[in-house]
């Protein structure tokens, strides 16, 4: 069974269709990619699927539940994570907090608990602070985990913002644009912690990204989106032949398959 | 030399107070603070009262407005009701102190939860218009509601007490004002180390965000209203007991913007700065008084100008606060802290 389900979405903004009728699936532990030129809808996809836009139409499905009606912090209470496309962190905090918050749906404490602290509020704080230290460990960012987020260079602001969304230790994570604006060495690290996340943790990914070498390498299954409609979905090497594919990319890149 | 200082442990990584020296400095204080009933004056007991409550509602509407980024301008209003609850349960039920400030406190939770509803759909200055319009709905029901209240006439709350211990009077009540003060100071710094105020303060800085990891923001605004209100509340009753005779004139509308200048002045999302605003907001006019009251002599006209001074004092302060020095006192308490930790090796 699908581990994500997206049915027949509809998206309009006042006359502009973002998404037009788009269907897809997502397997269980695989990495599945969105493609498309710019304004195709693919962070508008991804908006509908975190629950930060409700379609007009349509159904998203995960684990075989209909989650069409729950708001993103529910849906995220469920295993959605995701990263934006744009950078979302909470600026004035430490990397180190971002992470704690990305503990919120697992920590129990109160209130009472959490002001009292000493005791139960302890201990489950120190507890989560250990997951996350082991996440800062895997994406090697020890070196800035008490740096306020803000002050932090763009390529690993992207870094801690997948980090945070790891925290929340989701079954499905949704990745915008992860390495967008990255130079070459930086975008080989994403590259590869991406593939050991899906490989040592068994998390499985919904990836928007731009760079078709990176696609065709990492996916295991793409979906194209062109003008809001999906043109093609299927295992890259079969997307890659698609006329209609060559034909969407035609206007914006020469040769991207190359 | 203290040259720096290291952690082992995520407990010792996640303490209060960052070094050992800073815990003695405090305990230093507070032993100071406890022994101020011996040797300070009646006037100056009345003042630190004061003082400490202005620090318990200052936290109080720190954590909503400071740390959970909800504007709120009704928290004079939410202090009456403290006030008066109090002033029913202690002098109409006559329930013990020990049951009534909590009550009090649990009882301006609940309405300041209420008020703080419209925070699903209102942000910023639509916020702070919902809350001043609850001002004016407590304070229209306070002096209409006479049966309960004694409207405009006001109405008496007896002195705190339990069995034969009586806490009439500054000196007494003292110890009880600053043991809940510390208490509840304690308890906000320990929120924000720990889920619920983390929360508060995601919703602060990117409700979306907040929202993606996983938090009901609508219900930690709530939550947020409710243990501010708490807080206020738990001051609020306080106050009536220390005023004796509360009546809606101690509840005005500037009692929240001088609390607002407080969190200003002090540090917005700063649990040091609702000390330090309470302290220097609660103090000004009281300075103010004994300058204009040595020059009264030389200048009898200064005495009569004293209301629009202080005002004018006050203005000047916040201006100057958000213009030099926006993150307030605590800010500017960090960076000297700092300085001197590592002094002379301070570059
Ligand atoms: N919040 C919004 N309001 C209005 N129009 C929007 C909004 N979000 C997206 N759109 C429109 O929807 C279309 C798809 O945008 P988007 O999903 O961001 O594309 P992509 O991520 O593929 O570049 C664009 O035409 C964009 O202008
Ligand atoms: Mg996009």
């Amino acid at each position: 069974m699908a581990l994500l389900d997206v049915r027949h979405l509809i998206l309009h903004f006042r006359g502009v269709a973002a998404l037009s009728d788009v269907s897809f699936e997502v397997a269980p532990q695989t990495i599945h990619a969105i493609i498309g030129p710019n304004g195709a809808g693919k962070t508008s996809l991804l908006n509908c699927i975190s629950g930060v836009y409700r379609p007009q139409r349509g159904q998203v499905h995960f684990e075989g539940k209909d989650i069409s009606g729950l708001n993103p912090a529910q849906r995220t209470q469920l295993g959605l994570a995701r990263t934006f496309q744009n950078i979302a962190l909470f600026k004035g905090m430490t990397v180190l907090d971002n992470l704690l918050i990305g503990r919120h749906t697992h920590q129990h404490s109160g209130v009472l608990g959490g002001g009292v602290y000493w005791g139960p509020g302890q201990r489950e704080e120190i507890a989560h602070r250990e997951v996350c230290e082991d996440i800062i460990d895997f994406l090697e960012i020890q070196h800035i985990r008490k740096k306020v987020v803000g002050t932090l260079a763009y390529g690993l602001q992207k870094r801690v913002e997948l980090a945070r969304a790891l925290a929340l230790e989701p079954k499905l994570l949704l990745l915008d644009e992860p390495m967008a604006g990255m130079n070459a060495e930086e975008k080989e690290d994403m590259a590869r912690f991406i593939v050991e996340i899906s490989e040592e943790r068994g998390t499985t990914m919904v990836m928007i990204e731009h760079d078709m070498g990176v696609v065709m390498d990492l996916s295991h299954r793409v979906t194209v989106l062109n003008f809001g409609e999906r043109i093609a979905d299927g295992p890259p090497d079969e997307v890659r032949k698609n006329r209609l594919v060559q034909d969407a990319y035609l206007g914006e890149q020469h040769g991207i398959f190359e | 030399m203290r040259c720096g200082d290291f952690r082992e442990t995520y407990a010792e990584d996640m303490a209060i107070f960052e070094t050992s020296f800073a815990r003695r400095m405090l305990f230093l204080f507070l032993g100071v603070l406890l022994l101020l009933p011996t040797f300070a004056s009646a006037f100056w007991l009345d003042i630190g009262n004061r003082i400490l409550i202005a620090v318990i509602a200052a936290t109080g509407l720190n954590i909503l407005t400071g740390f959970t980024g909800q504007i709120s301008l009704g928290n004079a209003a939410f202090l009456s009701v403290g006030a008066y609850a109090t002033a029913v349960f202690a002098g109409k039920w006559g329930l013990p102190f020990p049951v009534v400030i909590p009550l009090a406190g649990l009882v301006t939770a609940a309405v300041g939860m209420v008020f703080g509803i419209p925070s699903l759909r209102l942000k910023g200055l639509y916020l702070a218009v919902a809350t001043l319009a609850a001002h004016f709905v407590i304070e229209f029901t306070i002096t209409h509601w006479e049966s309960v209240t004694g409207g405009v006439n006001g109405t008496s709350v007896p002195p705190a007490r339990i069995g034969g211990l009586d806490l009439g009077g500054d000196r007494r009540l003292y110890y009880l004002v600053l043991a809940l003060a510390v208490g509840l100071l304690l308890f906000a710094k320990n929120l924000f180390r720990t889920k619920v105020g983390k929360a508060f303060v995601a919703i602060r800085d990117q409700d979306i965000s907040a929202e993606v990891m996983g938090v009901q923001v609508f219900k930690y605004k709530l939550l947020s209203f409710g243990v501010s209100s708490f807080y206020v509340g738990v001051a609020g009753s306080l106050l009536g007991y220390q005023a004796g005779i509360i009546s809606p004139e101690n509840f005005p509308i500037t009692v929240a913007i001088d609390q607002l200048g407080m969190i200003i002045i002090g540090g917005l999302g700063s649990i040091l700065g609702s000390i330090f605003g309470a302290v220097f907001i609660t103090l000004l006019p009281e300075l103010l008084r004994l300058v204009t009251g040595s020059l009264a002599d030389s200048f009898p006209q200064l005495t009569t100008l004293f209301a629009s001074l202080k005002m004018g004092v006050f203005g000047l302060a916040i201006v100057l606060f958000l213009v030099f020095e926006p993150d307030g006192m605590a800010a500017r308490w960090h960076t000297i802290r700092n300085y001197w930790k590592l002094y002379p090796f301070s570059y």
